[in-house]
């Protein structure tokens, strides 16, 4: 062959390489709901990453036994990061139509999911057959994920906040740890002594970046008995002395006391973090904060315990609830939907099975005996089997979380779009942890403004 | 009279000349097949600017005229651009990112100019240094602004930009915490990170300034300032505007600066830009939409100053 030759022969060679990657680029496969063997198969995501060792055995060890117990159903576990739901990843695969066949969601996240056209209806497919404990699950959490009356996800976990705080750092700094502070003032007086421990510990922290901020502004305004928006979603509601309550305990702490650390613009896992590493005396979190401290960032059970959120004058009015469940793809076979409903149901809903399993995670790094979730109605069998299996394996000290469990605070929704919200509010609440001279009416007035503005401009 | 021949024109010897079968189709069939080689090579660069360029920002452009709600796609005209400039954060945006970019133009296009002028002149160790100002180029830009954020701007007073104030006496600062020094912060950190690659190019181009004009210049009286200004920067005047212009499309993209040395939008929104703005509503607002009329407006403008930029230089020239 000459050499044009074979220069001709490379190019072709090229050209097919192309084609055919492409070809298999674009092919769709066609096996999705059976396969050779009729069996129906489903992708599932949020399966655990690699380096969560104990969550990803247990998860598989789970798939290995439904599929025993169901031999006509094949789970195609998918990994969708350690955070299943890290918001701009979900959005991209919500957009490019990449969610798996059963797909995790925020409670909040249900609008975005059917802007996107992805989910599917599943309200006749729900029921006592198909998810034996349904009729326990409790009947606000379905509510939550339904629209127009119909449902279109199964909730699986549910939180609300309080006061979360290190049991090592109180005893040190002389605060007794079965009293925690119930009011703003008493948590001001308790972190001014906690942080006086130095070594760079906050006695308080709060976030202030990437919505976070906005998020626990809004737990704060809850507490203090107020709202986000007005009732029928269309003003801001939050430039009133209950706000600028909120901006001015955190500014006497921050300013006022030095009792929050140095380092501002915290968000999610730079205060947890600092947690882990106990640095931090008190913040305000879900009864699964504790874990994320302990499976992600090093911290320990036994430092931590947890009260309800305080108000400010005494206990507080409100505070903010969410949660999370499984959605499906729209266009799945009933089949397949069927399967899908019959591993949540195996996994997610069934005392002494998957996340319940408190035998199988007792002597494992993850705890037992936290109060929530609270997924099944107050009174229902199911609730007493779980209850009953909780309190016969934990592993954590149950007195730390009694003052929360024995104390429920009203529980509260989050805004609507209130990402967008949150995004606002995360400048009044940098504004006031950055800038000792910060005018609090002036950055609640323009939060306001843009807030109302955002609003307008959706409607 | 001299016969030339251009080069790449003469037939070589043994190749049959194809059968005419009409001018035109004739002449595009040859050209095919003698530049197969050539084309099959550019297929896969066209295809990969058509799949992950071209057609990307064609859908950005109809999807910031769409709507999709429930699944459901509509055309909405210009709503998408009245709500996002409607957007409180737009303005504060746009001036965030401008300023950004005046500081940016006045400092990281500045500093390398200078630095390849010093590295010009050294005669010993030269390769060392132009790696020692090249290894930032090498580092990834999370890990090195992660440096800068943890390390760098630590608003204590053992963050090490504020250990060298303070050893000097001077005032330290909140740096990122504080509204005023966001931008100036942002700005160093992307000079230190970005500064290698502008540095080479500027050597490059010094190096092929004729020595003579050096000497002739000494031998007229001008000092080292006169120098740069008569001979080193008409020289290079070239490099330097084209430079200008791709930093300044390059800094209006500000992004993974906010986004890891502010955690997003910073203290007050100091540090929100039109990019981090674009993630904001495509990413955690619902609204791909308003980002992609966002990300539509930012490409007029940047495609505007580029049009006029090349053609005040062209004018220039």
């Amino acid at each position: 062959m000459s050499v044009p030759q074979y220069r001709k022969a490379a190019a072709l060679a090229l050209v097919a390489g192309l084609g055919f990657s492409l070809t298999a680029c674009s092919t769709k496969s066609d096996d999705k709901d059976t396969n050779a063997g009729g069996k129906v198969t489903i992708t599932v995501d949020c399966q655990p990453v690699g380096a969560q060792k104990e969550l990803l055995k247990n998860w598989n060890d789970d798939v290995a036994e439904f599929q025993r117990q169901n031999p006509d159903i094949v789970i195609k576990s998918v990994s969708v990061g350690e955070q299943c739901n890290n918001p701009p990843d979900f959005t991209a695969r919500l957009a490019g139509g990449t969610v798996t066949d059963v797909f995790y969601g925020y409670m909040t996240d249900l609008q975005q999911v059917l802007d996107s056209g992805q989910a599917m209806d599943i309200s006749q497919h729900v029921n006592k057959n198909t998810i034996p404990t349904w009729d326990s699950v409790d009947p606000a959490l379905k509510e939550v994920f339904t629209d127009g009356g119909k449902l279109y996800a199964v909730p699986v976990k549910n939180y609300s906040m309080g006061l979360v705080y290190n049991k090592a750092l109180f005893q040190q700094a002389g605060l007794d740890v079965n009293n925690p502070p119930k009011t703003w003032g008493e948590v001001r007086a308790a972190a001014k002594k906690i942080s006086a421990l130095g070594n760079g510990i906050a006695g308080y922290s709060e976030y202030s970046a990437g919505n976070t901020g906005g998020w626990h502004f809004t737990s704060l305004l809850y507490s203090q008995g107020g709202q986000v928006l007005s009732a029928d979603g269309k003003k801001a509601d939050f430039n009133n002395p209950m706000g600028k309550q909120v901006l001015q305990n955190l500014k006497d702490m921050r300013y006022g006391d030095n009792s929050m650390g140095s380092r501002q613009l915290l968000q999610w896992g730079d205060l947890l973090t600092n947690a882990g590493a106990g640095k931090v005396g008190m913040f305000i979190g879900a009864p699964d904060a504790t874990q994320a401290i302990v499976s992600q960032f090093q911290g320990k059970f036994q430092d931590w315990a947890m009260s309800p959120l305080p108000g400010q004058d005494g206990l507080a009015k409100g505070t903010l609830g969410g949660g999370e469940g499984y959605f499906f793809k729209k266009d799945l076979t009933p089949e397949q939907v069927k399967a899908g409903l019959k591993w949540i149901a195996y996994q997610k809903l069934t005392p002494g099975k998957g996340q319940f399993d408190y035998v199988r995670a007792k002597p494992q790094n993850y705890p037992v005996g936290l109060p929530q979730p609270l997924l099944f109605a107050n009174g229902s069998e199911a609730q007493k089997q779980e209850l009953e299996l909780r309190k016969a394996n934990a592993n954590v000290d149950t007195a730390n979380f009694a003052i929360f469990e024995a104390t429920p605070v009203p529980i509260k929704g989050e805004p609507r779009n209130a990402q967008a919200v949150y995004a606002v509010l995360d400048a009044a609440m940098s504004g006031v942890l950055t800038n000792p001279n910060s005018n609090i009416d002036a950055l609640l007035k323009t939060a306001e403004e843009k807030v109302n503005q955002l609003l307008a401009a959706e409607s | 009279m001299a016969i030339t021949t251009v080069p790449g024109t003469t037939r070589k010897p043994g190749r049959p000349t194809p059968p005419h079968t009409g001018p035109q189709r004739t002449s595009l069939g040859r050209k095919v097949r003698d530049n197969l080689t050539g084309h099959a090579f550019l297929i896969g660069a066209v295809l990969c600017f058509v799949v992950f360029s071209w057609y990307p920002m064609i859908r950005g452009i109809v999807m910031s005229f769409q709507r999709t709600r429930r699944g459901e796609t509509t055309w909405v005209g210009w709503d998408n651009y009245s709500r996002i400039i409607a957007d409180p954060s737009f303005w504060p945006a746009w001036q965030n990112t401008l300023y950004f970019t005046v500081l940016a133009l006045a400092l990281g296009y500045a500093v390398p100019f200078f630095v390849a002028i010093l590295l010009n002149e050294f005669r010993h160790a030269k390769g060392y240094l132009r790696i020692l100002v090249y290894l930032p180029v090498m580092l990834p830009p999370a890990s090195a602004l992660y440096l800068f954020k943890f390390y760098a701007y630590d608003p204590s007073e053992a963050g090490l930009f504020n250990a060298i104030l303070k050893a000097l006496h001077l005032p330290t600062s909140q740096w990122m915490q504080s509204p005023e020094m966001t931008m100036p912060a942002m700005v160093i950190a992307s000079t230190w990170m970005n500064m290698g690659g502008a540095v080479l190019i500027y050597l490059a181009s010094l190096q092929n300034i004729p020595g003579e004009l050096y000497e002739a210049a000494e031998l007229d009286g001008a000092g080292i300032w006169k120098r740069i200004r008569h001979v080193t920067i008409p020289q290079t005047r070239l490099i330097l505007a084209l430079l200008a212009m791709i930093q300044i499309v390059a800094t209006m993209q500000l992004f993974i600066e906010p986004l890891i040395l502010a955690n997003g939008a910073g203290a007050e929104d100091s540090a929100t830009s039109v990019a981090y703005l674009i993630y904001q509503h495509g990413f955690f607002q619902n609204d791909l939409n308003g980002a992609a009329a966002l990300g539509v407006i930012m490409l007029v403008v940047l495609a505007g100053f580029s049009a006029a930029y090349l053609r005040l230089s062209a004018k220039q020239d």
